[in-house]
């Protein structure tokens, strides 16, 4: 007993640590922390500038006060915009285009996906390879010809899409079928092949397959798509600018742009607000799905 | 229920041949294991009678009928898959009933089946659970239930056992021939494992690069092996080929291993190999059962020599003792009080009534 007690009085004290890792991961969190600090604030300032702004009278923006306070708060604009027809015309046109070009993505690129990820036809690899490098094009490239295709269209046909908030339902998967093509072929080759050689064997058809067990099971992957379609035709700006000029055919983010802003003359109090208000939808949806998102990923993970 | 059959059944890839022409007969309720090193074609073979597979040639027959161009979910067969393949958003009872369902099964036909099967596999209390929360043996259940609510003509496995740890390995064999013992369904059952190959088959099939070695029941394979591969692949420890050559000493025909031992052969056998070239390279193959301590008063047969082992390996029941003789590894059973020491020598007895003689160059059993 007391040769034990001399033999740890003798023994050098050590610094507590908890581990022999514990030095890299302290420095790791106190990175990461700043970093993730740092992105923060950079994200948040703008939003939250908007905020203040919206809420100041037109006196105030203009006066040279300090820009990050509120001295005289108001909602003027807020009800000027969601009592104004104009506005909401915009946002019915945002919400149809977006609505639409959801629906029309996911019944093309989720099948598409399928086929490519499982059936194993000719040139099935080059045909995933090829579908992505459509995504590599960009917009800039594409709205010339795309507009000269419609016009053309029109000149045979007598059906005029142009300036139609409809055409853009039509343009907008150019953008987001190849990306969402390619999450979902990602997706169902994530899972395992005897998934459906068991649903085969059940006696399950190619497309009972699709239905019944990959779509249940990707659906994480399929939220990610819809999310990502959703997000791309809200704030599409350039197909909506070149494609629609009328009013009341037009989306938000053009929509606010052209009504206002009067030649140099920026209504900021009013343009603040309509950002602010047209970014609410997708903020939604995103609290929303991105729940059932991650309630989808951890599905099971613990028991009970 | 049906038998199967196989006809020069070839699968090739490209330019490797995975499986080079099989002729197996399945006959209706038998259990069949396919056994096998990796590579050696049993799973190919065995996705091949699921439809999994195209056949490259041959023909595949089920119940009579040619289903070399029929869908697998008309050739009314079921498979259990080595990591479960169940569905992870269905409960276990869904899972089950899934191929029913697709079928358009009346509701309580589904509900009985299912009942029954749970019942059978002991996994009623879990019906309503999700794959995630249930442990490997369990879930491996479920994967059987779903095979056996479908009542189909022909179960398959493909390594059923092999994700699970050694105990439960145990266990799950003996609930699958349980479940064989209850339901008669032509079963054919692939494994890597011979273990598992001997004790749940009726008739084991081993393959080797693509080929049969051999088609017998478990006995017959382990005492009557037809070639080497077929001899070192069924049994553990696994038998040992020791270098030999034939000598008549004294008018009687001894096998000569080293310049030390020769063992006169036992009366049957000297007249059995009694043709064979005394030049030809032989080995003699022996199950480490056949290699003990030497007893006071041996049987006829038994033909004592001195080992000196290399290792022990105490079992509690044997000890198994490791030594060399021409190069060769050879491995004994002893019993635990026999004394044997690593480096100490050791009285043996070799049973010459159980040997095995092959030949070298061919590996062809004599």
């Amino acid at each position: 007993m007391t040769s034990t007690v001399v033999i740890d009085k003798a023994a050098p004290t050590r610094p507590v640590k908890y581990g022999s890792m514990s030095r890299d991961r302290t420095w790791a969190l106190r990175w990461s922390y700043f970093f993730l600090t740092l992105f923060a604030i950079i994200s948040l300032v703008p939003p939250l500038y908007m905020l203040i702004t919206s809420l100041k009278s037109s006196a105030e923006i203009s006066a040279a006060t300090n820009p990050w306070w509120v001295f005289h708060p108001t909602l003027e604009y807020y009800f000027g915009l969601l009592t104004s027809n104009q506005f909401l015309t915009f946002f019915r046109n945002s919400a149809l285009v977006s609505i639409f070009v959801v629906i029309i993505t996911m019944l093309i690129s989720v099948p598409a996906a399928f086929a490519m990820a499982r059936m194993r036809f000719w040139g099935s690899a080059t045909l995933a390879t090829g579908v992505f490098l459509t995504y590599l094009i960009p917009d800039s490239l594409l709205f010339l010809p795309l507009f000269k295709m419609f016009a053309v269209f029109s000149d045979f046909t007598g059906i005029q899409l142009i300036n139609r908030w409809y055409v853009l339902v039509i343009v907008y998967p150019t953008l987001t079928v190849p990306f969402c093509t390619w999450i979902m072929i990602g997706y169902f080759a994530s899972i395992p092949k005897e998934l459906d050689e068991a649903a085969i064997i059940d006696g399950a058809s190619w497309f009972q397959t699709l239905t019944r067990i990959f779509i249940p099971v990707a659906l994480p992957g399929l939220i990610a798509a819809t999310i990502f379609a959703f997000t791309v035709s809200w704030a599409q700006f350039l197909y909506p600018l070149v494609f629609t000029t009328s009013t009341d055919q037009l989306v938000l983010p053009v929509g606010i742009v052209t009504t206002l802003i009067k030649g140099d003359v920026y209504n900021w109090g009013q343009i603040m607000t309509g950002a602010l208000l047209g970014a609410a939808p997708p903020l939604i949806i995103y609290a929303f799905l991105m729940d059932y998102y991650i309630a989808g990923l951890t599905a099971g993970a613990t028991k009970g | 229920m049906a038998d199967v059959t196989l006809r020069k059944v070839i699968k090739r890839y490209e330019d490797v041949e995975a499986v080079r022409g099989i002729d197996l007969d399945i006959a209706d309720h038998e259990f069949v294991v396919l056994v096998g090193p990796s590579g050696c074609g049993k799973s190919t073979t065995l996705r091949m009678i699921a439809g999994l597979e195209d056949i490259t040639d041959g023909d595949i027959m089920i119940g009579g009928d040619v289903v070399n161009d029929v869908p697998p979910k008309d050739r009314d067969i079921a498979m259990v898959f080595q990591n479960y393949a169940l569905y992870p958003h269905m409960t276990v009872a869904e899972n089950m009933s899934f191929g029913l369902r697709l079928k358009h099964y009346p509701k309580a036909e589904i509900t009985t089946r299912v009942t029954e099967a749970a019942r059978m596999l002991d996994i009623t209390d879990l019906i309503d659970r999700k794959p995630k929360q249930l442990s490997g043996g369990q879930r491996q259940r479920v994967a059987m239930g779903r095979a056996i609510v479908r009542n189909p003509k022909v179960f398959l496995f493909d390594e059923p056992l092999s994700n699970l740890d050694a105990k439960l390995r145990v266990q799950m064999r003996i609930e699958i021939k349980k479940v064989h013992q209850k339901v008669h369904t032509t079963t054919v059952y692939v494994t890597h494992d011979q273990v598992e190959a001997m004790t749940l088959a009726d008739r084991v099939v081993v393959m080797n690069k693509g080929r049969i070695e051999q088609i017998g029941t478990p006995n017959d394979l382990y005492h009557n092996p037809a070639t080497r591969f077929v001899a070192g692949f069924i049994g553990s420890p696994a038998m040992n080929f020791i270098p030999c050559r034939f000598e008549d000493v004294g008018g009687r025909l001894h096998v000569r291993i080293t310049d030390r031992i020769k063992l006169p052969l036992p009366a049957s056998r000297a007249a059995k190999y009694q043709s064979i070239g005394r030049d030809d390279k032989l080995l003699l193959g022996l199950r480490p059962e056949h290699i003990a301590e030497a007893k006071a008063h041996p049987e006829p047969g038994f033909e004592p020599f001195d080992a000196v082992p290399d290792v022990t390996e105490p079992m509690g029941m044997e000890t198994l003792i490791y030594f060399t003789l021409e190069g060769a590894q050879v491995c004994g059973r002893v019993n635990p009080n026999a004394g044997a020491r690593a480096g100490s020598p050791l009285r043996l007895a070799v049973d010459l009534n159980n040997m095995h003689l092959l030949n070298e160059v061919t590996g062809a059993v004599i």
